[in-house]
């Protein structure tokens, strides 16, 4: 028994180190002055940090990837909010096209959903390709999955059909119940997938690359443009941005392991079994209003 | 004029004349009317982006694939060119063994990695589930940096490995085949684990012990039982992998460019490189890769059903 808890630590050891090696090699690398012919850097400078900081550059793009996360979040949670509240608690039976249409992006890498934006976009009535424009409604479909499921499943835990119900039974109207009893309720469940949406925009490079590049450089245009050149730079750069994301999952961690300590690994990718669990829940709870 | 049924005031429970019940019904269905009318509108803006963004694209590049490279013949060509080119189909190729490789690696790593976790106090858990959903954000273009500067020509390890006379890293070319592998299945790790885990927590106590109060192994347990449980959670798993590797494209892009042949990169380089521009031909190539994908989730979808059937 002892013996095989040791198998299983070496295991999991190996595990680890496996995954850290390439986090700790960046970082050691943006902060080591010379680091030619030993285990650990000879010597540890921040010189690299501080020329990254004085690039207007790296400002810029940072700014671009923030205006564009801005935009889209923002705009996602303004459309998909009263969209998907309105359907499920109005138009229940619509809620299978909703679904299919918000989970779809899910299955589309942005590599293929690229090659029709620029064939729509580049010529005809609009022409936004090569504009932040383009980016903005392409990222507003490639955070589509994650805003539903986080809207609906927020939705859904405050009962918010029931608690509709009993608001315009008590006089409220429609965007009364909606504003004063329904969004209160559900702010801290947005809020993570705002967060998660927030971190997958910050790491999109595919459509920004092809749709727009240069043009409108973001953050990853950038690394990419860095890549080869200095190698410490780019892992300043890196472990910057990757800074960035960690405090922003770190977050969306928190915020869901406070809620619900099952959900942990609630990530991404994971949503499609999210999905087929809601499915099911939705499909007993109509059989029960059937019967 | 239709008179309807026995209206009456609510408070004193008294009939009301029957002209004005009906006036009050008249104007609770239009406000009803109006009310749904102001609702629909409230649903155009999202319609609009679906339509603009993510169905009209697709349409699009279903439509484009079938004309000719001129745009105005309706055709089958482009994909007779896929099939018949060796150097698209050697693409594919790439791009599926690439994928099933590197699926089928982090597959195994993450049953045996995933089941190790499971011996460990639930913090320790909680915090390993942690590390692995921080390290699956870890991808794309500073990942393909970071095994740059560990592994590339002048790469940390390179350089160590080769001053400490050990030859591992002699042969190796990280802007390769291999090298592609590898920071596939880096990626791919975390997210299979994160995939993988929760089936686990299907598997009761109640059964090994069972198991063995009927005079089955260890090994037996897991043959007839533990495995043939799993393996709907891990053949889903699996699918998940191979679409996420046969999209990824920043990861492969910021580390071999176009020096490797490769579905995505090629779709790429036909949509938006001047030199071998040709949209046409890279929807086909697009419509291919996302029924590839398409074929992927719904086998996902299957075994997910599967594995709710066993549940019951």
């Amino acid at each position: 028994m002892k013996s095989s808890l040791v198998f299983h630590k070496v295991i999991v050891g190996l595990l680890v180190i496996y995954l850290l090696i390439p986090l700790v090699g960046t970082f050691l690398f943006s902060m080591a002055g010379k680091w030619d012919h030993t285990i650990l850097p000879e010597s540890y400078t921040l010189k690299w940090y501080i020329e990254l900081f004085q690039d207007e550059r790296f400002y810029l793009a940072l700014q671009h990837t923030l205006f564009l996360i801005v935009v889209t979040v923002g705009l996602s949670v303004v459309i998909m909010l009263p969209t998907i509240f309105i359907i499920t608690v109005y138009f229940g039976k619509w809620e299978k096209w909703l679904q299919a249409a918000a989970m779809l992006p899910y299955g589309i890498p942005p590599i293929v959903g690229a090659v029709g934006l620029i064939k729509v976009y580049s010529d005809g009535p609009i022409q936004i390709a090569g504009t932040p424009w383009i980016l903005v409604g392409a990222y507003f479909i490639t955070i589509l999955p994650f805003m539903y499921q986080g809207i609906r499943n927020s939705l859904r835990t405050v009962n918010a059909v029931q608690l509709v119900d009993a608001a315009e039974l008590l006089g409220a109207t429609k965007f009364q119940a909606f504003r004063t009893v329904v969004f209160p309720n559900i702010i801290s469940g947005i809020l993570v997938s705002t967060l998660l949406s927030v971190a997958l925009l910050f790491s999109e490079f595919a459509f920004a690359n092809l749709l727009v590049g240069g043009r409108f450089e973001t953050i990853q245009i950038y690394l990419a443009d860095k890549l080869n050149s200095s190698g410490h730079l780019t892992s300043a750069i890196v472990i910057t941005y990757y800074s960035i994301i960690l405090l922003l999952t770190g977050t969306v961690l928190k915020l869901t392991f406070r809620k619900e300590k099952a959900s942990v690994f609630s990530n991404k990718k994971r949503s499609l079994s999210f999905l087929k669990k809601s499915y099911r829940q939705k499909n007993t709870a109509l059989e029960g209003e059937n019967s | 004029m239709k008179v309807t049924g026995n209206w009456c005031n609510v408070r004193t429970m008294k009939p009301i004349p029957p002209l004005l019940a009906n006036i009050e019904e008249r104007e609770v269905l239009r406000k009803l009317k109006k009310q749904k009318f102001y609702l629909l509108a409230l649903l155009l803006p999202f319609i609009l982006f679906v339509i603009g963004f993510e169905i009209g694209p697709l349409v699009a590049m279903l439509k484009d694939s079938f004309y000719a490279s001129d745009g105005i013949q309706v055709t089958i060509q482009q994909y007779l060119t896929i099939f018949k080119s060796k150097f698209y189909l050697q693409a594919i190729q790439n791009s599926l063994v690439i994928s099933l490789i590197s699926a089928v690696i982090s597959v195994i790593i993450a049953v045996i990695a995933a089941y190790s976790f499971t011996k460990f106090s639930q913090k320790i858990q909680n915090r390993l589930l942690m590390i692995a959903n921080m390290t699956s954000n870890f991808e794309g273009i500073p990942l393909s940096f970071s095994y740059i500067i560990l592994l590339g020509n002048n790469g940390l390890f390179t350089l160590l490995f080769s001053k400490l006379g050990l030859d591992v890293f002699a042969d190796f070319n990280l802007y390769s085949w291999t090298g592609l592998i590898l920071v596939y299945i880096y990626f791919q790790i975390p997210l299979a684990v994160m995939l993988i885990y929760p089936s686990y927590q299907g598997i009761k106590k109640q059964w090994k012990e069972a198991s063995s109060l009927l005079g089955g192994t260890t090994l037996s347990f897991w043959r007839h039982i533990g495995i043939p449980v799993l393996l709907p959670s891990i053949a889903g798993t699996f699918s998940i992998l191979f679409a996420n590797a046969m999209g990824a494209y920043a990861t492969a892009y910021a580390l071999v460019g176009s020096n490797y042949n490769l579905l995505s990169l090629q779709i790429a380089s036909l949509v938006s490189s001047d030199v071998t521009l040709n949209p046409q031909l890279g929807s086909a190539m697009g419509v291919l890769l996302a029924a590839t994908m398409i074929g992927a989730m719904w086998f996902n979808e299957r075994m997910m059903r599967r594995i709710r059937r066993d549940l019951r």
